[in-house]
């Protein structure tokens, strides 16, 4: 006789009701009670449908059991006990996929030297002190960048752009011709173009914020938090802390720039990981719109690694955080916290990702000599190249990039529930951590499940009390 | 769905298409018409002729096979295989009252 099994999902409990996160699909349902006991039941191991029903039939009519049964093997929540487990599909994206962001890397030069950074710290990918990458981006190479974006993104309406370093307004006349010069082009071909930047505020003036909000530049600032948080990492070549420099040169930009929402970007680290108070001082006290936090990236065994004890400090945080989130939610209020939004929109979409994000996809970077790139990250890498913007991209290593990166070989994925979303985690942080782009990054399983688990119940909770609120996410 | 509710945007997806699957065979499921049956084209017609019994045969269907010529012929897009009844052999028919018993009678039309 046929038997039953559960099959691949995760179950999270949310304002009293109980909720499957169906894997790989990324659907969510609400089960009823019957349903539940189905569930559970089928926990204990395989049974068959009559028995079932029979074990059941106590507590709940036969006919809702056997509807029950019937509506969790149609979205494959249940199914016969030994059938295969669903194959990844081999989906590569079409031939062409447009890019929607391209990055350019203006300059790599800065002028602060974080302990942790990315680019010059011991984890750099690319010595740009010491090789033939130009220290800026030249007029003719950010044009030559802009022309390809606008190729390249196909039947898009709208492109991104978006200015990246070293720190970006070291080559402010740049991002100035780049941007009047994309709007023309965009505006000779139909399109629209869309410009931001990130930036650690330690440059900013007067003019260049004048300048930022009369063009809708989106802004995001790379800030940790107060001043002793600040000044322990983001310092000068000197040695001194940025925070008295950064603190009224952004206060100045929150003040005139309104044409765009304004976010903070944090690295979180051993030393830094009060996040309560790193997000109360950047949006009550500074005023930022948003602010995001991301654990530093680093290779195993460095000071500033955050380790077992801190994470769960980190999620803790995050939870707490993401709740309050919730309740401002609830309230139609904003909250900054922008965590927690980008996740929601991708369980509300419920998004099945094959990459784990658009890096080589629908997003490149571009080095300041013009070499294009994985990602930003990436720029002047000669192992994650994919052309140059004046050759063009480099179709066939994309596609060879994206046969190799696929989540199907990511074998370590292939039995855990959350791979919908995290599809192994970013490229930069395992080559950072493993030495290869293709690993998934292990050391983060535990803090990916738990703060998508997190999100999954703040989404079950916003469902039941503020459905409209969802509707956010629609777009 | 009565025992589950979609809650995202692909769960929603998810039921519409399980729904879908389950409207796939709406022909069969729906009440037997009261009026005349007029044909409404090869694919939504189930007439006999496309099926047989229980025996394997055709004699034990509840319309003779013979009918399908005339759903053809008269309310399908089937001139090529039939005789032009509008000009040239408006007779075609004539001795052919009830398919069932008379089709035999049809015969063929040269021109």
């Amino acid at each position: 006789m046929t038997q039953l099994a559960l099959r691949e999902f995760h179950v999270f409990d949310a304002a009293g009701g109980r909720f499957l996160y169906l894997v790989p699909s990324a659907g969510i349902f609400q089960i009823d009670e019957p349903s539940s006991a189905i569930v559970d039941l089928l926990d204990r191991g395989p049974c068959a449908p009559e028995k079932i029903v029979h074990d059941l039939s106590e507590q709940y009519p036969e006919d809702r059991l056997r509807n029950g049964l019937l509506e969790l093997q149609q979205i494959r929540a249940i199914g016969e006990a030994g059938a295969p487990q669903e194959q990844v599909v081999n989906d590569l994206p079409p031939d062409g996929f447009p890019i929607t962001t391209m990055v350019l890397n203006v300059t790599n030069k800065c002028n602060l030297a974080c302990t942790y950074c990315y680019e010059y710290g011991e984890d750099k990918i690319v010595d740009t002190t010491c090789s033939d990458q130009p220290k800026f981006m030249a007029d003719d190479t950010a044009q030559e960048g802009v022309e390809l974006l606008l190729k390249e993104s196909g039947p898009l309406e709208v492109a991104h752009l978006t200015f990246f370093g070293g720190e970006t307004l070291l080559n402010f006349p740049v991002l100035q011709d780049t941007v009047a010069y994309g709007r023309q082009r965009a505006e000779e071909l139909g399109k629209k173009i869309e410009f931001s930047l990130t930036t650690n505020a330690t440059l900013l003036r007067p003019d260049i914020i004048e300048w930022l909000a009369e063009n809708e530049i989106g802004v995001t600032v790379s800030i940790d938090g107060p001043k002793e948080m600040q000044d322990r990492m983001r310092v000068f070549h000197s040695g001194k802390g940025s925070y008295e420099t950064v603190q009224p040169k952004i206060k100045e930009l929150l003040k005139r720039h309104k044409t765009r929402p304004i976010g903070a970007r944090v690295t979180l680290t051993r030393e830094n990981l009060d996040i309560h108070r790193i997000y109360e001082h950047l949006t009550d006290e500074m005023g930022f719109w948003e602010v995001g936090f991301a654990p530093v990236t680093t290779a195993s065994g460095r000071d500033y690694e955050i380790e077992n004890e801190g994470y769960e400090r980190m999620l803790r945080q995050f939870d707490e955080l993401a709740h309050d989130w919730l309740e401002h939610a609830v309230q139609n209020k904003h909250h900054g916290f922008s965590n927690v939004k980008d996740t929601l929109e991708e369980i509300h979409k419920g998004v099945s990702k094959a990459y784990p994000c658009g890096a080589g996809l629908g997003l490149m970077g571009v080095s300041t000599g013009g070499d294009v790139a994985l990602c930003h990250r990436f720029a002047a890498s000669d192992d994650h190249n994919f052309g140059t913007t004046e050759d063009g991209i480099d179709r066939d290593r994309q596609r060879q990039f994206l046969e190799d990166h696929h989540v199907k070989h990511k074998t370590d994925c292939h039995t855990c529930w959350a791979r919908p979303i995290c599809a192994g985690g970013c490229y930069h942080e395992a080559h950072t951590r493993f030495g290869e782009t293709t690993a998934p990054n292990l050391h983060f399983c535990n803090w990916v499940r738990t703060w998508t688990h997190t999100c999954l119940e703040v989404y079950g909770e916003l469902s039941a009390r503020n459905p409209d609120y969802l509707t956010r996410f629609d777009h | 769905m009565k025992h589950l509710k979609p809650i995202n945007q692909k769960a929603g997806r998810i039921e519409a298409q399980i729904v879908r699957e389950q409207l796939d065979v709406v022909g069969l499921e729906s009440a037997p018409p009261t009026g005349p049956h007029i044909p409404m084209g090869c694919s939504l017609v189930f007439a006999p002729g496309w099926e047989v019994d229980s025996s394997g045969g055709t004699a034990g269907l509840c319309q003779p096979v013979e009918r399908d010529l005339f759903d053809c012929h008269l309310a399908c897009f089937w001139p090529a295989h039939v005789p032009d009844q509008l000009n040239h052999a408006q007779d075609w028919t004539g001795r052919c009252a009830a398919a069932q018993k008379d089709w035999r009678k049809i015969d063929l039309v040269f021109p």
